[in-house]
């Protein structure tokens, strides 16, 4: 197949854990666009750094982004873009996964290790409240600001009235 | 015919080495940042990403400070690096009903819901060269103003149901779309695989086919739907997590053209459409590859091809620069032996030439 190389037997049993759920999948879309800084912020911050074994990766390949003929027709292949991927092991046997653009390593690796963090219950609140929520809102922040940017140059259009002479 | 040749080895590496001074430029300047690229250079390196048909602005940003902000050179650069990694997937079809938007504006619909956003657009300037960014002046944050409550619909979508217009094609999600990058290019192909060509296609190439159309050749009667400018999510299916994540956001351009149709035996009158969808921010690049796909519908839709821009062939082929440039380029490399051979045959035939001359002369002289 087209997937970079053999995942191990012991790898393979981590990436199958069931792991579904909507709190997940925010989580994940939220690790994609946090910083290296943010991740690495919050690293330093944890009471305890945990012991991480490292699974897959971190690894760089592409991902073919589609579009739809039309906007919303039959899908046609975009062009590509950069994916840094990683999946880590903590001590305790948790694993998490983490998929971002771009080429950043370290960010992935980061990335998969708090994945797994805000899986366990110990840690959930931490990643949560030193990670996810800022992320989260500097993301709000930014897209607002962007939004009111192009609202200011909104066309507002008049009609002229003409005189009769 | 190619032969081994030595001896310029010693001369490759100084003029590698010649090529790393002049880029580097006079050293009392302070050379140039990839974030500087990234930011104040930001079409160049979209025009990069959009033609290397690759999305990453730092790597982009790299090949145009590398190749000394020769954009081809740089496209080239790009399209190499790519073939190193390996491919993850295919994501989730983007949502362009639902991206952020930066810009968006309609040529048909005055009043459309949402309205009219200029966004940062180059339309309206004068185009005088502004002696203010001579020097580094500080320059005004971005005006802001409350966003509107209505959601920005498609044209297509606000258009749609009249019927008066040409709707999307029922989205087939089940066949895999076609892929120029895997399988070879054979004609006639498909309006997928086609978009994915105009999509990487030379921004040049797909201008001059569209204003091509516009001045007679293949003429569409177009009007600009939509254009829109912002960001959209990139999301993955990821069997191990069983559902699929965000990967981040892209930018990307899309313009919707409707073109007006008096039907034909295949097709009622109705305003058809042509799609136009490209990495970064290029309503130059997207505007025109709408042209063209509405143009390379001629066949679909039961018009006449009389013209380049409605040449499937022609066009597809000729629009990718890297392959353009790699052919029209080789012809600078040694053709030595070519070229002796050819000499050689042109002597030859000049020397036939001649001497069926004499003889003729000596002929006409022994029959005086």
């Amino acid at each position: 197949m087209e997937s970079a190389r053999p995942i191990e037997p012991q790898a393979a049993q981590a990436l199958q854990q069931p792991q579904t759920g909507e709190g997940r999948r925010r989580a994940a879309s939220l690790l994609a666009r946090a910083t290296r800084l943010e991740l690495e912020k919050a690293w330093a911050l944890l009471p305890k750094q945990p012991a991480v074994k490292p699974v897959r990766g971190p690894e760089t390949g592409l991902v073919m982004v589609r579009g739809r003929i039309g906007g919303g027709g039959t899908p046609f292949n975009l062009g590509e873009a950069t994916v840094t991927r990683a999946t880590i092991m903590l001590d305790s046997g948790t694993a998490g996964h983490a998929h971002a653009l771009g080429t950043d390593r370290e960010k992935a690796r980061l990335a998969a290790i708090f994945d797994a963090l805000s899986q366990e219950a110990d840690s959930h609140a931490f990643v949560e409240r030193e990670l996810l929520g800022p992320v989260a809102a500097r993301i709000a922040t930014e897209d607002k600001v962007k939004a009111e940017e192009a609202a200011a140059t909104r066309v507002d259009f008049f009609t002229m009235v003409r005189g009769d002479n | 015919m190619y032969v081994a040749v030595k001896g310029g080895e010693a001369a490759i590496n100084n003029a590698h080495r010649l090529l790393a001074d002049r880029r580097r430029g006079d050293r009392s300047l302070p050379s140039i940042t990839i974030e500087q690229v990234v930011e104040q250079l930001g079409l160049s390196v979209d025009r990069v990403m959009a033609e290397a048909s690759l999305y990453d602005r730092s790597l982009a940003a790299l090949a145009v400070r590398q190749s000394r902000g020769d954009l081809i050179e740089a496209i080239f650069l790009l399209r190499a690096y790519r073939t190193t990694l390996p491919r993850f997937g295919s994501s989730v079809p983007i949502d362009t009903a639902n991206m952020t938007i930066e810009r968006r504006v309609s040529a048909t619909y005055k009043d459309m819901p949402g309205g009219q956003l200029l966004g940062p657009t180059f339309d309206y300037t004068h185009r005088l060269l502004d002696p203010s960014l001579l020097t580094d002046e500080e320059v005004d944050v971005a005006a802001r103003r409350p966003e509107g409550e209505d959601a920005m619909m498609r044209i297509s979508d606000i258009l749609a149901h009249e019927g008066l217009i040409e709707p999307d094609s029922a989205p087939d999600d089940g066949e895999p779309a076609g892929d120029l990058t895997r399988e070879p290019m054979e004609f006639p192909m498909n309006r997928d695989l086609r978009l994915q060509a105009l999509a990487r296609g030379d921004e040049g190439f797909l201008l001059a086919l569209g204003y091509s159309t516009q001045r007679g050749y293949g003429r569409n009667h177009p009007f600009v739907g939509e254009i829109r400018i912002g960001e959209v999510e990139v999301e993955l299916d990821v069997p191990e997590l069983g559902f699929a994540v965000s990967l981040g956001t892209i930018r990307i351009t899309e313009c919707q053209m409707v073109n007006q149709f008096k039907g034909s035996s295949k097709a009622p009158p109705q305003f058809t459409r042509g799609y136009g969808l490209v990495f970064g921010q290029s309503e130059r690049k997207a505007m025109s590859m709408s042209l063209v796909d509405r143009a390379l519908r001629a066949g679909e839709l039961g018009e006449d091809v009389t013209a380049p821009a409605q040449d499937e062939e022609f066009v597809i082929s000729h629009a990718d620069n890297v392959q353009a440039t790699g052919f029209v380029e080789h012809l600078k490399l040694p053709h030595y032996v070519d070229f002796q051979a050819e000499l050689g045959l042109v002597r030859k035939m000049r020397a036939d030439i001649e001497k069926a001359r004499n003889e003729s002369m000596d002929n006409k002289e022994a029959a005086e």
